[in-house]
């Protein structure tokens, strides 16, 4: 209720209207006027200037802080402040303040005061004006701030999109060719290939990063790939998952691990000429569930350097999601490539 | 009869292609591979006239394979990537199959062979393309050292040298030789990693130590091992240019 009524348009101005008519109520009746003078001469005089701060304060807007634009500013306030204090108040305030004074002693105060009130109310505008070109200064910085959150937000999710669509054709032209040659021969089979790549097709479309699913889940996504890979690579292929209940349980982005296990699956088959098994481990350690992919390769011929495009782009992803660069790791040691992935568990 | 071998990392791709062949009486598949090495061999043993062969495949690719032959049978690629046509044609395929492909299209291709057999003979130039190369082919070299294969990871080259129609590599182990051009290396190879430092040298800058002056404007290069390789007025600016000095 409160913040709605601080909103409304006007409300900012009767709020400085009414410290600046109190101020100057007090001021008046300390030079021996009666409190309803005193009231009726702030009020009306605060009420010029709050009109016309009002008005400063709309042009300023469109006026950004330059040297230029500041002299502007002094011309104006001058030139309204002269208007006010020397033309309008002179003669518009003794028709109010004859409902009011009785005395007759206010007049010459008026008069009195003229240069003053011209000074006061001088500073009062330029006040203004500081505050305006601060105001606008904050609110411009605040839609520029959220301006640019709202493109890097847009260009993250369509990063995110993208590295998620990067399941390799080939994988899909060699499975295809793969049952093409089971068709004759073994029909059932093939039928069978068929069952897994669209489940697993199925399963790669339409996920959410920020839909996290639990390890469990993953792991049947990424059987139905093994299963199929297995078909296409016959006994050269054989792999091994441990993971216990706690780590089942635990929850990771969609379709984060098909792409390490298929990295892995290539660089162990084509580094090396026999069998080969990719193993994948989890567990959940200090609030991270991490899962290690292990795959045989030959250190005589090949130097594992990085990570490769498949691992890099797991990498990006990671970081998108978590800000943190430090997620995934591949370690090289007796013939064995490892890599293991950290995922922050809430 | 024609005498087949089939090259394949994934069984039952060889066996989709053995299918396809069952309506062609007179061809007698002799053997299938399941890599480079064992297709080497085969090819050396059993000398076909035809070969199908995949190019992603364990250790070494079919492009690599081919490079080992003395003398390459025809070749029909079967690949899933379609990305190696042009350089499959300018290793002088027959044809390019791309998997998962259609009995109509694989009878194409075995027309296209048999139509090409009987104007002029089939045979691949030795010398294969020079413009394209597969990723893994910039960290590694492979060569033949009498019926061993050996895969050279790069960093074990000191130098190549220009050798007739080949091209000396040598390595800590002694020289292989491999049917290429320096040029070719030259573009393959990792500018920051190897210099042409002169017409008949492309130097590995890893295994560089001084640079010697020689009379008048010339200069050699001292290797780690020892060896002093001569460098090329341009060699010698090309040089420091990549050193920074």
């Amino acid at each position: 209720m409160l913040a709605r009524i601080v909103r409304l348009p006007y409300f900012k101005f009767t709020l400085w209207w009414a410290f600046w008519t109190i101020v100057g109520t007090l001021l008046v009746h300390k030079l021996n006027f009666s409190w309803a003078v005193s009231f009726t001469d702030a009020a009306v005089t605060q009420l010029d200037w709050t009109i016309a701060g009002y008005c400063l304060n709309a042009a300023l807007r469109y006026m950004p802080p330059s040297p230029k634009n500041l002299l502007n500013v002094m011309a104006f306030t001058l030139v309204v402040a002269g208007l006010f204090t020397f033309i309008i108040l002179p003669y518009g305030m003794p028709l109010v303040m004859q409902y009011v004074d009785s005395s007759g002693d206010y007049e010459s105060f008026l008069s009195h005061s003229m240069y003053v009130r011209f000074v006061i109310g001088w500073m009062q505008l330029l006040f203004v004006a500081a505050i305006s070109w601060m105001w606008h200064f904050i609110e411009e910085q605040q839609q520029n701030q959220s301006l640019k959150s709202d493109t890097e937000k847009l260009a993250r999710e369509a990063e995110l999109s993208q590295l998620r669509q990067q399941l390799q054709p080939h994988f899909l032209f060699n499975s295809l060719n793969s049952i093409n040659a089971l068709v004759v021969a073994q029909p059932e089979l093939a039928r069978k290939m068929i069952q897994q790549l669209s489940d697993f097709l199925r399963g790669t479309v339409k996920k959410d990063d920020r839909q996290l699913v639990t390890l469990e889940e993953e792991i049947h996504q990424l059987s139905l790939y093994l299963d199929i890979e297995k078909v296409r690579f016959g006994y050269r292929l054989k792999s091994e998952i441990k993971a216990d209940d706690t780590s089942r349980a635990g929850k990771l982005p969609p379709l984060l691990l098909q792409p390490i296990v298929e990295n892995a699956i290539k660089f162990g088959l084509y580094d090396t000429i026999g069998e080969i098994t990719i193993s994948i481990e989890a567990s959940v350690i200090e609030k991270q569930l991490v899962i290690s992919v292990t795959n045989p390769y030959d250190p005589d011929t090949s130097q594992p350097k990085g990570t490769g495009f498949g691992l890099n782009s797991i990498s990006r992803r990671l970081y998108l999601i978590y800000f943190n660069n430090n997620l995934l790791q591949t370690t090289a040691e007796n013939s064995r490539f490892t890599t293991t992935i950290k995922i922050p568990q809430l | 009869m024609i005498k087949v071998i089939i090259i394949d990392d994934e069984p039952l791709a060889r066996s989709m292609v053995r299918e396809y062949l069952t309506s062609y009486p007179d061809v007698s598949i002799l053997q299938e591979c399941d890599n480079g090495f064992e297709g080497v061999k085969a090819i050396g043993q059993h000398k076909p006239d035809l070969i199908f062969l995949d190019i992603q495949m364990p250790k070494i690719n079919g492009f690599e394979m081919l490079e080992l032959l003395d003398e390459p049978p025809s070749v029909i690629f079967t690949t899933a990537f379609d990305e190696y046509a042009i350089r499959a044609f300018e290793a002088h395929a027959v044809d390019y199959l791309l998997k998962p492909f259609a009995k109509e299209r694989f009878d194409k291709a075995i027309q296209k062979w048999m139509a090409a057999r009987q104007t002029a003979p089939v045979s691949v130039p030795a010398a294969l393309t020079e413009n394209t190369s597969q990723p893994e082919e910039k960290n590694r070299v492979v060569v033949k050292k009498g019926n061993n294969i050996v895969i050279l990871p790069v960093h074990t080259i000191h130098y190549l040298e220009a050798f007739d129609d080949y091209v000396k590599i040598h390595t800590k182990d002694g020289f292989y030789l491999k049917k290429k051009t320096m040029s070719y290396f030259e573009k393959t190879l990792d500018p920051k990693e190897f210099v042409r430092i002169h017409r008949s040298y492309l130097l590995n800058l890893q295994e560089l130590t001084r640079i010697e002056p020689l009379e008048k404007d010339n200069h050699v290069a001292l290797l780690k091992s020892g060896v002093r390789v001569p460098l090329s007025a341009t060699g010698y600016t090309k040089l420091k240019e990549v050193l920074g000095i």
